[in-house]
């Protein structure tokens, strides 16, 4: 798991370098110091804000306003390469209200509608399987496993339309380096809430419960795997998956399974919800793939919530979802339109 | 109680009532565009809304001839053009919302979206199936037609409709979510058996017998 600070700063933006391209020392102590002095009103108001994130990334960023509806929680910002795009953040209103979250209903609108029920405290999650050290943690003690940190991504869904969140969280990393996974471990399984009385989507039958997502070992590795427990500045919502859930941006949304209650190691590629209801439809990767197609759309092109016009053409979608000088190594030698 | 109803639906201002009825949900549309009432993804939800009203008047008007009958009210069939042109009106605004808002107006992506993707290949037919029957909606058409031909002509809105549904059951398929479908589908299918049962042997010997309704 490479952790590259040299690289920060240059590829949170739109093109990301090669690895083979990364910036030189002397270049990115320049960048620095210029987006310091932007940072300290050189340049607009805007850009300010995005300087400053990217120059004192030990406080969280002022560009993320927090709505004051929820229990504050904060984060430093990311050193974490890539997990601080610089695009304009999608509001609170739409992240907390258009979701798809199947336990609370199939209509996008319906978890901020029903979600209210869900019980978030006591919550434990189990961390099982091929591990030294399996553990049963409480959320208190997760929110104080590691440092929060505040990352803003892109987030893919796998109908079309994107988002960009801020979420506070940590590299699911940490978690994992405590349990000490065993050599056998490799891969690991999402085992997500499903409680008929509190969750009414759990009663109808459109998958089967608890939802479950599965990621390769290396993936759930990867520094830009988070653990989240908080969106702007505040902790989740329980229509996105409160109180702790996981974010991976390079894959579709669906991959990243909401209100986890357990982890689990095994030797078996795990079968993902999705991919057990439809296999022809959704893959065990779903990584973001603007070249292959969803058997009922393309993929090529996607719908930025809140920002893109109704009448604008769609922006065209990033191979991994923009995170291909991040993640692109993972997958080297694969044929990404067999294992989608 | 039915002459009340009769002279209801044969008063003069019947027609421009429905006639406003069937355009409310389309006022809605453009309202809640403007004012940006319509979500988080407004594009999503006109494509949606409009097939929705699209399937909900593809079974109002299939709806008209079974209720004539069954109620004895004669003068439902005058609605039935009304309803046939505004399931047509809203079809159109499906296509042109996923044209306009899903592709951009890429013709080319288009044609190749049609062609590779069978759910909207469905979907598509359906609507090329319908354009004869709003072209020959007026009344000269039948004469020009002979009313034979005029009729089975028009009996492509039967298979219009089950291919409507179809679109409609691929579309949630890929998310299992056939709750609404499953509505769409009985409803058809209920008028549709109605029509099978009452020109069967069993319904003209029934007639014939003086159990006319």
């Amino acid at each position: 798991m490479r952790f590259n600070q040299f690289s920060k700063g240059s590829d949170s933006g739109f093109v990301h370098p090669l690895s083979s391209e990364i910036t030189p020392h002397a270049v990115y102590n320049e960048r620095r110091d210029w987006l310091k002095q932007m940072a300290a009103g050189a340049a607009g108001l805007s850009m300010a804000t995005w300087a400053s994130r990217e120059a004192f990334a030990q406080t969280p960023s002022e560009a993320v306003l927090r709505p004051g509806k929820l229990a504050p929680l904060t984060g430093a910002v990311s050193r974490v390469s890539g997990a601080n795009t610089m695009e304009k953040i999608t509001t609170y209103v739409d992240a907390s209200s258009y979701n798809n979250f199947y336990e609370f209903g199939t209509d996008k609108s319906d978890p901020a509608k029903y979600a209210h029920t869900l019980q978030t405290k006591p919550w434990t999650v189990e961390v099982e399987g091929l591990v030294k050290k399996p553990a049963r943690f409480d959320l208190d003690a997760l929110l104080k496993l590691s440092p929060m940190e505040e990352r803003i991504y892109r987030l893919r869904c796998v109908e079309g339309w994107s988002m960009v969140i801020p979420w506070v969280g940590y590299s699911l990393a940490e978690l994992i380096k405590r349990v000490e996974p065993l050599g056998s471990a490799k891969y690991v399984e999402f085992i997500t809430q499903a409680d008929p009385k509190t969750m009414p989507g759990v009663r109808s039958r459109v998958l089967d419960w608890p939802y479950v997502e599965g990621l390769r070992m290396d993936e759930a590795m990867h520094p830009l795997t988070l653990l989240s427990f908080g969106m702007y500045g505040e902790v989740l919502p329980n229509q996105n998956g409160a109180p702790v859930r996981l974010v991976v941006p390079w894959k579709y949304g669906f991959k990243s399974a909401k209100s986890l209650v357990k982890i689990r190691f095994v030797e078996k590629q795990p079968i993902n919800s999705w991919g057990r209801s439809a296999p022809q439809e959704y893959g065990f990767y779903s990584n973001v793939n603007p070249n292959v197609n969803h058997p009922r759309w393309s993929q090529a092109t996607e719908r930025r919530i809140g920002e893109d016009g109704l009448f604008a053409k769609k922006r065209k979608t990033l191979m991994f979802n923009g995170y291909e000088s991040q993640v692109g190594q993972l997958y080297a030698g694969m044929d990404l339109s067999k294992l989608y | 109680m039915k002459l009340v109803f009769r002279q209801a639906l044969q008063h003069r201002s019947t027609k421009p009532a429905l006639w406003l009825l069937c355009l409310l949900p389309f006022v809605w549309l453009v309202w809640g565009t403007a004012n940006d009432a319509l979500g988080a993804n407004p594009a999503e939800y006109l494509i949606r809304a409009t097939g929705d009203w699209t399937l909900r008047l593809l079974c109002v008007t299939l709806a008209v001839t079974p209720l004539r009958v069954m109620l004895g009210l004669p003068e439902l069939a005058k609605l039935r053009r009304m309803l046939g042109l505004f399931a047509y009106f809203y079809v159109v605004l499906h296509l042109l919302c996923y044209s306009w808002l899903d592709m951009g107006f890429e013709w080319g992506d288009i044609a190749a979206d049609i062609a590779k993707r069978p759910f909207i290949l469905v979907g598509f037919s359906a609507f090329v199936l319908l354009t004869p029957l709003a072209l020959t909606s007026f009344n000269r058409a039948i004469r020009w037609l002979g009313p034979k031909r005029w009729q089975w002509l028009h009996r492509l809105v039967y298979m219009v409709a089950v291919l409507a549904v179809l679109h409609f059951f691929w579309m949630r398929a890929g998310k299992s979510n056939f709750a609404e479908v499953f509505v769409y589908a009985s409803v058809l299918f209920a008028l549709l058996a109605w029509r099978v049962i009452h020109s069967s042997v069993w319904g003209r010997l029934s007639r014939s017998v003086g159990f006319t309704r």
